[in-house]
């Protein structure tokens, strides 16, 4: 049986994602990880393509890459107090985080094993379409309350980092 | 005897009762508002208004045949347990008819003399209410049906002679005298009790009452007439081993020595003089002390059926009478002399009970209340006399030297009681002089005067009775030794007295003055008494009618085949009556030669020639000290021993108690304090280390929460895979 | 392990993606490091329920539920940034193991 094409893109994508993601997990510099993550979502976005949900991939990729990343990077920037950048993001106590992490992660491939040798289903069609039927369809009220979430959301973040201001203080520019 | 219902009877006791209260309650508001005539008013109405209803009871008795000759007055049902009730009631037959009539008559008397030897005393209103009260407690003991209600005039007179003995109390002397004549009375009331409750446990009562029942249950009473209708049975009953009439007499008998003065319990009535002269003339002459011979009397069925009890009544009587003679002779207080003078003549009534001659001894006890009441009143007239004469000068200068060393005084100078104060009196109080000397021969005996015909009947009944395992003649001797002393004493005292001079000075002397009216008159209505009351008792070997004979004899029938007499001639009996004539003018006779005028020195002699037995007899044969010495004594030390047992022993006790509490609860704070509190404080321990303990988890740090939640979750799975399938 | 890719293979990703993340957490002291780590777990799952939704005849249901999850860890990462930006003004420092103030 000879690899596909599609199944080695699946490789690629895997050793992309691993290796981003050990990166993300034991780099010590703070932006190497930052960085190493934008790696670890564009892996998972090809691995959402391959899965035939493009849609999602390409959410992935706008909301992850472009959102979160950027939120994240901003972060570390704006944050004074960082330190060396070089050493900015140090691993404490690595052995029985390995340890536990190690276990917990057997017990799920274990059971990610059993599901092996099941034959894959067929290719589905075009995933967007139905996404938006299913959207606004059966799963519209989820959707009205993850509006609301965002909402919620965006007023809860300002209001965490705004800066008070003091009757009688001009707030200096 | 049948019976009659009267409804009224209940009057005769309460109107004196009423009487009484008033004056105690409001007595002193009405002698201050109203003065003393109104409380003496109250007093005297009271009095007289139950005499009056006395004689018209006395005389619808008479109305009746002999046979009915009870009235019967049942206000209520007092005491009502089981088949036995004790009634309220009252009973008038013969017998408490002459006594109602004696007493009422006699203390309506003494209210009216009171009136005038009270004067000007603060407490008048207390006087006459208890006078009257006493009235009403004499009335209820004598009209009483059952033995309760008598028991309770009983005490009801005892109290009455307390409260009047000790009326001066603010001196202490008089006060003592009071208590002495309660507690010793105290002393006879637990006979009466106990011999009530052997009569009682004969008749059925007791502890087998509930197993003799219900047959028997109408004998257990306490009611005279019924207990009499019960003699057939007392006679073979047996009580606690003895026979139960002796038993019960005995008892009885031992209350009526206390109430009247006989020996052993006497003592009470030579003190009880302290009381005003009226008091000790009703009461201690004329009524209470009669209690003891009126209840031995209305016992006589149960006396008869008992020799032995009938032996210690008359031996008691004899020896009493002998005995408070001898000490009559020395003393020199007037009152003294009328008080063993009543004990000795008490004595003669109690021989005659206790021999069997029943109607001579009431008979005796009438004509004794008469010229002994006559002779205390006397005495009270001339002590008044003397209270003015000596009370306003006790100059020794002024008294006669030939008697005594005006350098010594003594206090017998300034006592108007002493005779040796007194003298030719006669001349001064000459109404006084007169009822004296008539009751002086009234009491010796003289013959036609009221005291010849009791006592020589009872000195006749006792010399021939057949009824005492003692021997009647030496009875008879006894009696006929003490009416010779009693004639000689009563002379003495009456000569002493009366004739002679004035033995206290001439200065006292122009104080001198006869009494009063209201004291006067009474003395003349006492002595005409003495006179003529033996009258209703003539006897019979003079062919003459005996009325009270015939009068007391339903009431005495019931003992009539018990007792026996011997037979005797006419002759022996007219012997026994000359010789108590004989006796009476030799005890007269030796009394003149002695005293009057105060001529002879022989009484001085004989004094200084037998000091020793002068000292014993004048000092009462040291009956008191002994009485001190013995049963007082004892008393307080088994009391005292008693009150060390209590402090000792029983607040030894309740302390150790109480200590041992209080060392149990020091524990028992120790415990609290060490183990509970330290149990307490432990679980705060406890807690307090748990909770640190707990707090490390409280890390702050979110890695901690997230190993444990992740570790818990591998945990529960790797559970689930390997053990749950 | 055979070449040809099944529902297995995604979910053996994922496993280790998440194994990943949780190393990422448990060791960092570093409060955007938390969150990195956080992210990488998140990313896992929603891998885990996009090769479930291509595996099994699920329809579209398990794409939607990428979606939402998605949105939510986007939503999660700005408000936890807003809170390491606040917290740093506060406390000068982003080191989890200085916000211990509800340690006892």
């Amino acid at each position: 049986m000879t690899p596909s094409v599609p199944d080695l893109m699946f490789y690629a994508f895997a050793v992309l994602i691993l290796a981003c993601g050990a990166l993300v997990a034991f780099s010590r510099n703070i932006v190497h990880s930052g960085f190493a993550l934008l790696g670890v979502f564009t892996g998972v976005a090809g691995l959402f393509g391959l899965a035939s949900a493009t849609f999602i991939a390409a959410a992935q990729l706008i909301v992850y890459v472009g959102g979160v990343l950027v939120v994240i990077l901003f972060a570390v920037m704006l944050t004074k107090g960082i330190g060396e950048p070089r050493r900015s993001n140090p691993m404490v106590h690595p052995v029985p985080a390995l340890a536990l992490s190690i276990g917990l992660t057997a017990l799920c491939v274990l059971a990610a094993l059993s599901f092996h040798g099941n034959a894959p289903p067929p290719e589905p069609p075009d995933s967007v379409a139905p996404l938006g039927d299913a959207l606004l369809g059966p799963y519209l009220l989820p959707f009205e309350f993850l509006s609301l979430l965002l909402l919620a959301v965006l007023v809860g973040a300002v209001m965490t980092v705004r800066k008070e201001i003091k009757p009688g203080k001009e707030e200096r520019a | 005897m049948e019976m009659i219902e009267i409804r009224g009877l209940w009057l005769l006791p309460v109107i004196p009762l009423i009487g009484g209260t008033l004056n105690g309650l409001f007595g002193a508001k009405i002698q201050r508002r109203w003065g003393e005539r109104a409380v003496q008013v109250l007093a005297i109405a009271a009095a007289a208004l139950s005499f009056a209803v006395a004689v018209l009871l006395f005389a619808k008795l008479a109305s009746l045949a002999p046979v009915q000759r009870g009235l019967l007055c049942h206000c209520f049902d007092w005491i009502r347990t089981g088949g036995f009730t004790v009634p309220m009631a009252f009973w008038l037959d013969p017998l408490s008819g002459l006594m109602v009539l004696m007493v009422t008559f006699v203390g309506t008397l003494i209210h009216i003399y009171s009136t005038t030897y009270m004067r000007g005393d603060s407490g008048t209103w207390r006087y006459f209410s208890f006078l009257n009260l006493f009235l009403a407690a004499m009335l209820t003991l004598v009209l009483a049906d059952n033995f309760v209600l008598l028991f309770v005039g009983w005490e009801g007179v005892g109290l009455c002679s307390y409260l009047l003995i000790g009326f001066w109390y603010k001196d202490q002397d008089n006060a003592r005298a009071g208590l002495k004549a309660f507690v010793t009375n105290r002393v006879g009331d637990l006979g009466l009790l106990l011999g009530v409750a052997a009569l009682f446990w004969s008749l059925g009562g007791g502890w087998n009452a509930a197993a003799s029942a219900p047959a028997h249950a109408e004998r257990m009473t306490l009611v005279f007439r019924e207990v009499q209708g019960q003699a057939s049975f007392l006679a073979g009953a047996r009580v606690f081993g003895m026979p139960a009439a002796t038993l019960v007499c005995l008892l009885l008998l031992w209350a009526a020595t206390a109430k009247s003065a006989q020996i052993p319990l006497y003592v009470w009535l030579p003190d009880a003089m302290a009381g005003p002269t009226p008091v000790s003339a009703l009461i201690h002459a004329a009524t209470m002390v009669t209690a003891g011979v009126y209840l031995i009397a209305r016992m006589h069925f149960l006396f008869a059926l008992s020799p032995v009890a009938m032996t210690a009544t008359a031996l008691v009587g004899a020896c009493t009478a002998l005995f408070a003679a001898t000490i009559g002779l020395f003393q020199h207080d007037i009152k003294k002399v009328l008080a063993y003078s009543t004990i000795s003549q008490l004595g003669l009534m109690f021989m005659a009970v206790g021999v069997g001659a029943f109607t001579a001894g009431i008979f005796h006890l009438l004509t004794h209340a008469f010229f002994k009441a006559c002779l205390f009143l006397g005495a009270g007239s001339v002590i008044h006399a003397m209270h003015h004469a000596l009370g306003h000068s006790g100059d020794p200068k002024d008294l006669d030297p030939k008697d005594l060393d005006p350098k010594d005084l003594d206090p017998k100078d300034l006592d108007p009681q002493d005779m040796r104060n007194m003298g030719g009196l006669g001349r001064f109080l000459p109404k006084t002089r007169f009822t004296y000397l008539t009751a002086c021969l009234a009491i010796s005996g003289f013959p036609i005067l009221a005291g010849f015909f009791s006592k020589d009947e009872i000195l006749w009944k006792s010399f021939i009775n057949a009824n005492t395992l003692i021997s009647g003649r030496v009875l008879w001797m006894i009696g006929a030794v003490s009416s010779f002393l009693t004639a000689f004493y009563m002379f003495r005292s009456y000569f002493k007295a009366f004739s002679g001079n004035f033995r206290s000075g001439p200065k006292a002397a122009e104080k001198l003055h006869e009494s009063p009216a209201a004291m006067t008159g009474v003395l003349w209505v006492l002595a005409v008494f003495s006179a003529v009351a033996g009258w209703i008792g003539l006897p019979a070997l003079w062919r003459l009618p005996n009325w009270i004979d015939g009068w007391l004899e339903p009431v005495f029938e019931g003992s009539r085949p018990l007792i026996r007499w011997h037979e005797a001639s006419h002759s022996a009996e007219w012997g026994i009556l000359l010789a108590s004539v004989a006796i009476a003018l030799a005890g007269f006779g030796l009394a003149a030669l002695l005293f009057r005028n105060a001529r002879s020195s022989a009484p001085s002699v004989f004094v200084r020639a037998l000091p020793s037995i002068h000292r014993l007899i004048y000092g009462k044969y040291f009956v008191d000290e002994l009485n001190q010495a013995t049963v007082i004594s004892g008393t307080r030390r088994l009391s005292e021993l008693c009150d060390a047992t209590d402090r000792r022993a029983v607040d030894g006790l309740v302390n150790g108690i109480g200590s041992a509490g209080r060392r149990l609860g020091r524990l028992s704070g120790l415990n609290d304090s060490a183990i509970v509190d330290g149990a307490v404080n432990g679980i705060a321990a406890v807690a307090g280390f748990a909770g640190r303990l707990m707090r490390l988890v409280q890390t702050g740090r979110v890695q901690t929460y997230l190993y444990v939640f992740t570790g818990g979750a591998a945990i529960a799975v790797l559970a689930r895979a390997l053990f749950f399938h | 392990m055979t070449l040809h890719i099944g529902l297995s293979h995604y979910l053996v990703v994922a496993a280790l993606l998440f194994g990943l993340g949780l190393v990422c957490v448990l060791t960092r002291r570093n409060a955007i490091g938390l969150l990195m780590g956080i992210e990488l777990m998140l990313n896992a799952a929603t891998v885990n329920l996009v090769a479930f939704g291509r595996f099994l005849q699920n329809g579209v249901s398990g794409q939607v539920f990428a979606l939402f999850v998605m949105v939510l860890a986007a939503a999660e990462a700005a408000v936890a940034m807003a809170v390491v930006l606040a917290v740093n003004r506060s406390m000068k420092t982003i080191q989890v193991s200085e916000t211990v103030h509800l340690k006892e």
